[in-house]
């Protein structure tokens, strides 16, 4: 584990065991409801938390001038752990959404700052210690830029869908990515959100807390709101499958991605095994046995268990087999067709 | 296939794998590795699990396959159901075939085998006798769809060597007993990827999605600073070289690249995944689960083995993949496009009966246009 000091603790708190700081600190839980010294962190914490619900980034006030320096970093630490105290009491899973991706984004504009920083090399050596710990990659820095392993970017990069991500599109050179800090530190970022989001779940429900009913109660109204809701408003396939269901029944052959695009579309939209199938019969190397298979192998049912999903838009661009439409606009997968956001 | 074909072809492979054991390459890590076989004309028996040559060899010798196969990946348990293995990692696998290289030449030696009624033909459309369109299309490919092949192993390669620091060493290639090659990479950095990662692997290799920028081009004012130098390292040197020719007319093409625009850029682009891509059968790389004809083994669309290229330049599919005997057979044969094997022509034969080696006799069985006679 790493040595941090105060303001590594501000900066990254999620660094901190959370339970154990606070009680390592002398401050039970049940103290932050009622004594008045406490309440700035949590204030803190309940705004820190509004913000990520609003998509906002919270603040920090590390130079703040009006008390000591560490009173401001003990909340700071304080006001995160206390945040995850406030969503674990109102139970709301798109509050620990929200929260994580929006303190991955902070630590983030301080990871990007610290590897940044090209004449202190402790800050640097930070960064690149933090990310090993917790990502397990192995970064250099080397010049402007930071070289990763090329199959350790490719774990880390292969769920952006902006063009810019694909390994083509990258400096590739030794075996290594070479990467600006911006995008070494933007490489990491759902790892963070991740990271951040599984520490929030593995934490423990604390039982309510006096003085805290307010607060959670105005946070789950909050997330009511905002909890988005997609309804299908057409039952129309996408152009790409439908094309992909023509060629077949036309009997002609659809190569082997357009048929995973379309067995991993069908599956994703809750067709089953045997309902899929027959649509390969006329393909002109049927083979019945094959195809369950690998039906099942994609829907992982069997093989290796790993559910296999549909490819991107972009994806099936490469592959030539999109016919995208108006209707396409701002999908960026398939199984998003004709389903609206209200 | 007839029986008597179907007895001499497995008398013939039985005879080879006696003969030939020492071409067999058992896999590192063998115990790891799952194993299947097909015997001729029946399904695929999967999920073995083999622990050295000596176990080979009895499966081989006991069941007579027409085809063996071995994983690329290791499982803690190979010889359970799929999804019981516990897959471990697997060795980056490509495959590279005169197929989907398509050749103008291709269609010159490629014949069509009427399912309805065994008719023969040139036609790559419908049979010529009874129109039917179930065709069954055999390629006997010729030399210049072999140097093709080869020549994108080499643009593979170059980009594993100098892109990705993969020793010449941990570089396998072995001709596929068919109409390719497959290029095995072992001990990579790249062992433990899923079939996404793997993927995106394929891209890069085959030059596919890039966009403008990434080759100094931007959508508003380029920058003619940005764009790549004739020697840089990896895709903006071999862009480079394909683009400018030559380092003197680096200037003048940038100037016309810019001032025909973002869009045409990329249609470039593009375009050249076609030349400076290597063409891999990205499926295949991308499947983490396949098992692949074994090293040493016989193909039964041919009869040739599966063989190690020492020399790929120098290496000769239908002198050095040839291990059959010469002892004479006698077939009805209807292949009418010539073919050489073991520096002997053969063909066209138009329904006859002939007299030939049997190295010769397999290779036109297996591609069904013999039968013993
Ligand atoms: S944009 Fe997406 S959904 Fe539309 S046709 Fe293309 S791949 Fe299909
Ligand atoms: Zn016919
Ligand atoms: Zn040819």
């Amino acid at each position: 584990m790493l040595e941090l000091g105060a303001d590594e603790y501000a900066k990254y708190p999620f660094m901190a065991d959370a339970g154990q700081y606070l009680k390592d600190k002398g401050f039970p839980l049940v103290k932050f409801g009622t004594d008045p010294d406490l309440k700035p962190s949590v204030e803190k914490a309940f705004h820190r938390l509004k913000v990520s619900t609003e998509g906002g980034i919270y603040k920090s006030e590390l130079i703040d001038g009006q008390a000591s320096k560490s009173y401001v970093l003990e909340i700071e630490v304080f006001s995160f752990l206390l945040a995850i105290v406030l969503i674990k009491l109102t139970g709301m899973h798109t509050l620990t959404k929200r929260f994580a991706l929006a303190e991955a984004r902070r630590a983030e504009q301080h990871l990007e700052k610290d590897l940044g920083k090209a004449s202190e090399k402790s800050k640097i050596d930070l960064a690149i210690k933090i990310i090993h710990d917790l990502f397990g990659i192995e970064i250099i820095k080397r010049d402007d830029f930071f070289e990763i392993p090329v199959a350790d970017y490719l774990k880390h990069s292969t769920s952006f869908h902006e063009r810019e991500w694909k390994l083509i599109n990258r400096y590739v050179k030794d075996g290594k990515v070479l990467l600006t800090p911006e995008k070494t530190v933007r490489l990491i970022r759902k790892e963070l959100g991740t990271y951040i989001g599984s520490k929030i779940n593995n934490a423990p429900t604390p039982p309510m807390i006096p003085g805290f009913e307010n607060m959670v109660n105005e946070l789950i109204s909050i997330c009511k709101k905002l909890t988005p809701s997609y309804t299908t408003i057409t039952g129309e396939y996408p152009p790409c499958i439908k094309h992909a269901i023509e060629v077949l029944e036309k009997g002609e052959n659809l190569p082997h991605s357009g048929r995973f695009m379309l067995a991993t579309f069908l599956l994703s939209k809750g067709q089953s095994v045997e309902e899929i199938a027959p649509l390969f019969k006329n393909a002109p190397d049927y083979n019945q046995r094959i195809t369950l298979y690998q039906l099942n192998h994609l829907a992982g049912t069997s093989g290796s268990g790993t559910h296999y999903s549909c490819p991107s838009c972009e994806k099936l661009k490469t592959q030539n087999l999109c016919f995208a439409i108006p209707e396409c606009d701002n999908i960026i997968n398939p199984i998003q067709f004709g389903k609206k956001r209200i | 296939m007839q029986e008597n074909d179907i007895k001499f072809l497995e008398d013939t492979f039985k005879k080879y794998y006696f003969d030939h054991f020492d071409l067999i390459r058992v896999p590192n890590r063998t115990s790891e590795r799952e194993f299947g076989f097909q015997k001729f004309n029946s399904g695929m028996t999967r999920h073995i699990s083999i622990k050295d040559d000596k176990e080979l060899h009895l499966l081989l010798m006991k069941n007579i396959p027409s085809d063996v196969y071995c994983s690329n990946a290791c499982y803690s348990f190979p010889n359970l159901p799929m999804n019981e293995k516990d897959w471990k990692e697997a060795d980056l696998i490509f495959d590279i075939d005169a197929k989907d290289i398509n050749l103008e030449c291709r269609k010159n030696h490629t014949i069509s085998k009427c399912n309805e009624c065994n008719e023969i033909s040139t036609n790559m459309n419908s049979c010529s006798k009874c129109n039917s369109i179930k065709l069954e299309k055999k390629s006997l490919p010729c030399k210049n769809c072999i140097n093709a092949s080869k020549n994108e192993v080499l643009k593979l390669s170059n980009i594993l060597i100098e892109d990705f620091s993969i020793p010449q060493n941990d570089i396998h290639v072995y001709f596929s007993g068919n109409e390719g090659f497959h290029v095995y990479v072992y001990n990579s950095q790249f062992q433990q990827l899923g079939s996404k990662e793997r993927s995106e692997l394929t891209d890069y290799i085959m030059f596919h999605g890039a966009i403008p920028e990434t080759f100094g081009m931007k959508k508003i004012k380029p920058n003619r600073l940005t764009f790549p130098d004739f020697d840089e390292k990896g895709w903006r040197g071999r862009f480079s070289k394909e683009v400018y020719g030559a380092k003197s007319k680096r200037s003048k093409i940038i100037t016309e690249l810019i001032a025909n625009g973002y869009s045409s850029f990329q249609k470039t682009l593009d375009d050249l995944s076609d030349k400076i891509g290597a063409k891999i059968d990205p499926n295949v790389t991308m499947d983490i689960h396949r098992i692949f004809r074994l090293p040493g083994s016989l193909n039964s669309k041919s009869g040739l083995t599966k063989v190690f290229c020492t020399d790929l330049t120098k290496f000769d599919p239908y002198l050095e993949a040839s291990f059959l005997n010469e002892k004479l057979v006698e077939v009805i044969a209807n292949c009418p496009i010539r073919f050489n094997l073991k520096n002997t022509k053969f063909g066209p034969y138009f329904n006859e009966k002939v007299s030939v080696p049997t190295f010769a006799a397999v290779y036109m069985i297996c591609k069904k246009l013999a039968t013993i006679s």
